[in-house]
């Protein structure tokens, strides 16, 4: 008999009744037509229901049915404990949820390969050395040419392909006045071929897309752009869009399976390379190198190879870097070649997001273990109490097998109530966490499909868990010794010893969730309390371009319109907002060679400063007549640093570009420090100079671009959005508005990763107390429990409440200091792992281990006076003559 | 006289050779080929026939299907395995090793 029929039996066991009965009918009939004596025959069967039974027990399977007793019998044992079973299942549920979540975003981040041909044979070039400031990071970034040369260096061994970085930004497929947003990246020609990516329609890139810069209009779009702005239709190709001043025709829509080479993006629109404004461009890195290495080729002397040509690329480019200090130049030569694979595909977000993530794993993995460990507690206090049954189940013949599984299969049930609930859990969480990642208007974009992966995941870990908290207390119930457990007496203590151990274990635990949490908090709680050295709000900032730059006189005019908005305080104008942008160069003064510390450059317009709230020192500020070069307004880090700290006002310096050309500026001001890029970073040299900007012969450079900054009086800025957008458009039609936000938007971006694993990881700390504490009063209500005959005769013979406080608490408490203290210690030994992660405090701090030190006693105090109060309440002379 | 003692511990080698000679039948059919081949000797009574046939049919000695009769009923058919013919030859060969010394014990005495 198959085993299926088997499994159908367990279950039908009606119509195996009915067969079974049928055949004794069919055997009757065949006698009686035989000629044998009606009644003699039916007596032969004799009882009927005796037979069938025998029958029935040879027919199926006995452990089966024993199976389906167990899953009765175990159904009815977690109902009749409903608080400890919910109690059990939600706890184990939000650990396996949570579990699975990390996971799913690990998967979809860093693990699972992308839909190309060869995904295993994908990697990227990755050189790694010291930054601008010394720093050792990594960057990915190749100037074009650099990737020309490479490409054709790794001819025959490896197919390189250039992917820009995607970013957002305008397009529109009618007139500059319906502008809308997408994801753009430029790829080589070749990327599509060597992907082996069939077009759903129309025809994708090929190696012909890849030769003549500016001369390949034309545009691939993806399928899931194609589903989401053309509902499908096939009529897309054909039509064009125009991209920053190009014109593109769309060619044809990639495969439904290909989203790009970034996780956390979906590209809209690929371009081809060549049609990049900076395609010919040394002097600017903007493409990724994403490598296909042929099977059998070493990587060793290929990463070489390539080390070698693009250094000599940069050496070649260095010589002419007569602007640039010595040191500057060594240290931007020193940066190594290094071949990571990347089937997953590569982008900021798996740089910005990686440790997060292990740690995120790690702090839900504990919490699982928490979990664990509680519903372990609460299996052990259940199984003994239910020692009796089990010996009399032992003692009637029950196997030592039969009764594990007894106890397995009631875990299990456990598990699997939990795994449904945490899958549920996940199947929100996960996204929900994926939201939370990057800005809200340029939210992430991460593909988290529920497939065999997440299912062989999630199936593992409550493989895991039931074992994990249901294997110790089914052997021990298959171990019980039914003399002993029948005569009333086991030593209590043998039992208690595993569960104090878990309990410790479990404080330890909780005590590292309640550190990493603790940390993070701070790490977000200096960042937004870090010093900007502006006022970031009500500040809206309205971004725009204009193709063919526009006067002096035309930029002002624009901001004096935008100041008759009703609820429009100041306008002024940089050339893009603080913490968005970045423009550098060697400074030198008195003609000296360039410096190693860069300088820091923003073009402002008159009453910049005062609208941004930066406070001016000494000097003055712009006036319309200023320019650049000609005057700047220096902060007090560029006068520490440059000046020694001496009054600049009068004093000059030159900006001194690479290629060696200076500016010349005349110091006129001196204003506080205020954050330029990034508030990791610290404060930095900055000079402010004219908006408006002069060529070398002397005649005026009409600015193509800037930020108007506009404060409101106290109305949320956000508010004047559309009538100011429209209101430029009105103005001056040669504006375009690329982008409208707050400053305070600016600000709050830079700490998104902060937020969201503070955020997080709060509440898994306040998870971890809460099951923590629920272990602990489980634990203390039981040896209570267990002890009441004791310590009503403790009573009876006059022992103090004190000393039966004592009593109950003692151990439970020696147990939390010994898993406290093995808590700091993992704390302590694991903290310098996510020193990157943190800001503005040093990990291994005493005060950060004070507190979570004191959280946790505290919920185990809180934890200990109901076992407390009812100990002490115990009336000996109820107590002593209950059985 | 009860006549299913002889036949204690034997009855599945019976039952696997009289399946053996014909394959397809009922239990009742069996019970008679037993009752008739033994020369009214061994007859196995229903109590012990049904539960060693649905015992073997679960060891997988024999295998049975339904089988229609007249008038919409059905009847339960069993035949031999692959497995039962093994099984067969080797209750065959205990057989007469046990009965051969039962014999010869018999004509010591």
């Amino acid at each position: 008999m198959s085993l299926w029929s088997r499994i159908a039996y367990a279950f039908r066991s009606d119509r195996l009744n009915r067969e079974i009965d049928e055949e004794f009918a069919a055997h009757m009939e065949e006698a009686i037509a035989a000629g044998e004596d009606p009644a003699e025959v039916r007596r032969s069967f004799g009882s009927l229901l005796r037979l069938r039974e025998q029958s029935r027990e040879a027919r199926i399977a006995g452990r089966l049915y024993n199976l389906r007793a167990d899953l009765v019998f175990g159904w009815r044992q977690l109902l009749k404990r409903k608080i400890t079973t919910a109690t059990a299942i939600l706890s184990l549920a939000l650990a396996i949820g949570a579990c699975t979540s990390a996971f799913r975003l690990i998967d979809a981040l860093f693990l699972r390969p992308l839909h190309v041909a060869h995904a295993d044979q994908l990697n990227v070039l990755v050189r790694q050395g010291p930054d601008d400031h010394g720093v050792p990071r990594s960057f990915d970034d190749f100037a074009y040419p650099n990737f020309a040369r490479m490409r054709a260096a790794a001819k025959g061994q490896a197919e390189l392909i250039a992917a820009s970085f995607t970013y957002r930004t305008d397009l529109t497929y009618a007139t500059d006045n319906e502008m809308e947003k997408g994801y753009v990246q430029y790829v080589s020609g070749t990327m599509f071929p060597t992907f082996a990516l069939r077009p759903t329609l129309g025809r994708l890139f090929t190696a012909e897309d890849d030769i003549t810069p500016g001369a390949h209009p034309i545009a691939v779009i993806s399928y899931n752009y194609w589903s989401r702005r053309f509902a499908n239709d096939p009529q897309v190709v054909g039509r064009t869009v125009r991209i920053g001043g190009n014109m593109f025709q769309i060619i044809g829509v990639g495969p439904k399976s290909f989203t790009g080479t970034e996780p956390g993006i979906l590209t809209d629109i690929f371009l081809p390379a060549m049609m990049d404004p900076d395609v010919a461009r040394t002097d600017i890195s903007w493409v990724r190198v994403l490598a296909v290495i042929a099977p059998g080729v070493p990587h060793e002397p290929l990463r070489a190879k390539l080390d070698a040509v693009s250094l000599n690329y940069e050496t070649e480019r260095a010589r002419g870097f007569v602007g640039m200090s010595r040191h500057n130049i060594e240290m931007s030569l020193q940066k190594k070649m290094v071949i990571e694979p990347a089937a997953a595909g590569v982008s900021r977000l798996q740089g910005d997001y990686r440790e997060a993530l292990v740690w995120l794993g790690v702090l839900v993995a504990l919490v699982l273990l928490i979990a664990c460990a509680n519903v372990a507690n609460l299996m052990t206090a259940q199984a003994a109490s239910r020692a009796r049954e089990m010996a009399l189940r032992v003692s009637i013949g029950a196997g030592r097998s039969r009764l594990m599984q007894l106890v397995l299969v009631q875990n299990a049930m456990l598990a699997f109530f939990s795994a449904v609930l945490g899958a549920i859990f996940a199947w929100w969480a996960a996204p929900f966490v994926v939201s939370r990642i990057n800005p809200p208007d340029n939210p992430a974009h991460l593909i988290l499909p529920a497939d065999w992966r997440v299912l062989a995941f999630g199936s593992l870990l409550t493989l895991a868990v039931t074992l994990l908290f249901g294997l110790a207390p089914a052997l021990r119930a298959s171990a019980i010794q039914p003399v002993i457990a029948l005569k009333g007496g086991e030593e209590p203590r043998t039992k208690d010893r595993s569960m104090y151990a878990l309990i410790a274990a479990q404080v330890a635990f909780c005590f590292v969730v309640l550190f990493f949490a603790g940390l993070f908090l701070v790490t977000y709680r200096n960042l937004s309390k870090q010093r900007l050295g502006f006022d970031a709000q009500n500040l809206l900032l309205i971004e725009t371009t204009t193709p063919h730059g526009q006067s002096p006189e035309a930029w002002s005019q624009m901001a004096d319109t935008l100041r008759t908005v009703p609820g429009v305080k100041d306008v002024a104008i940089s050339s893009w907002p603080l913490l968005s942008g970045g423009w550098t160069g060697s400074i030198s003064v008195n003609a000296a060679p360039p410096t190693d510390t860069w300088g820091y450059f923003l073009s402002i317009s008159p009453g910049w400063l005062n609208t941004m709230r930066i406070q001016l020192i000494d000097g003055r500020d712009f006036n319309s007549a200023d320019t650049f070069p000609g005057e700047a307004i220096v902060n007090q880090s560029f006068v520490k640093i440059f000046f020694n700290g001496v009054n600049p006002i009068g004093r000059t310096f030159e900006k001194v570009n690479p290629l060696g050309s200076r500016q010349l500026c005349r110091v006129v001001g001196v204003v506080s420090d205020a954050t330029y890029g990034n508030l990791h970073e610290p404060l930095r040299p900055v000079a402010y100079v004219p908006f408006h900007k002069i060529n070398e012969d002397g005649t005026l450079n009409p600015a193509d671009g800037g930020a108007f900054v506009v404060r409101t009086s106290g109305i949320n800025p956000i508010s004047l959005a559309a009538t100011s957008r429209r209101l430029v458009a009105k103005t001056n039609p040669a504006y375009r508005v690329n982008n409208v936000r707050t400053q305070q938007e600016l600000v709050d971006n830079q700490s998104i990763r902060e937020r969201l694993l503070a955020l997080l990881a709060l509440f898994f700390a306040i998870v971890a107390l809460l099951l923590a504490a629920i272990g602990l009063y489980g634990v203390l209500s039981y040896s209570v429990l267990q002890r009441e005959r004791e310590i009503g005769i403790r009573i009876a013979v006059g022992a103090r409440i004190g000393s039966i406080v004592r009593l109950v608490t003692a151990p439970i408490f020696v147990t939390v200091l010994i898993g406290a203290a093995a808590g700091i210690a993992c704390g302590i030994t694991s903290v310098r792992y996510v020193q990157a992660l943190l800001f503005g405090l040093e990990g291994a701090a005493p005060s950060m281990l004070i507190v979570p030190t004191l959280v946790l006693f505290a919920a185990a105090l809180l934890a200990a006076i109901p076992a407390v109060l009812r100990a002490a309440r115990i009336d000996p002379s109820i107590m002593l003559r209950a059985d | 006289m009860k006549k299913t003692d002889a036949m204690q511990g034997s009855l599945d080698l019976l039952i696997l050779k009289v399946l053996s000679r014909q394959p397809k039948l009922h239990g009742y059919a069996i019970m008679t080929a037993i009752k008739q081949t033994s020369g009214d000797v061994l007859n196995a009574e229903v109590g012990s026939l049904y539960p060693a046939l649905h015992r073997m049919e679960e060891t997988g000695w024999i295998r049975a299907e339904w089988a229609p009769k007249e008038a919409g009923r059905r009847t339960r058919l069993y035949q031999l395995t692959a497995a039962g013919k093994k099984q067969l030859a080797a209750e065959v060969a205990r057989w007469y090793t046990v009965s051969s010394a039962i014999n010869r014990v018999l004509q010591e005495a």
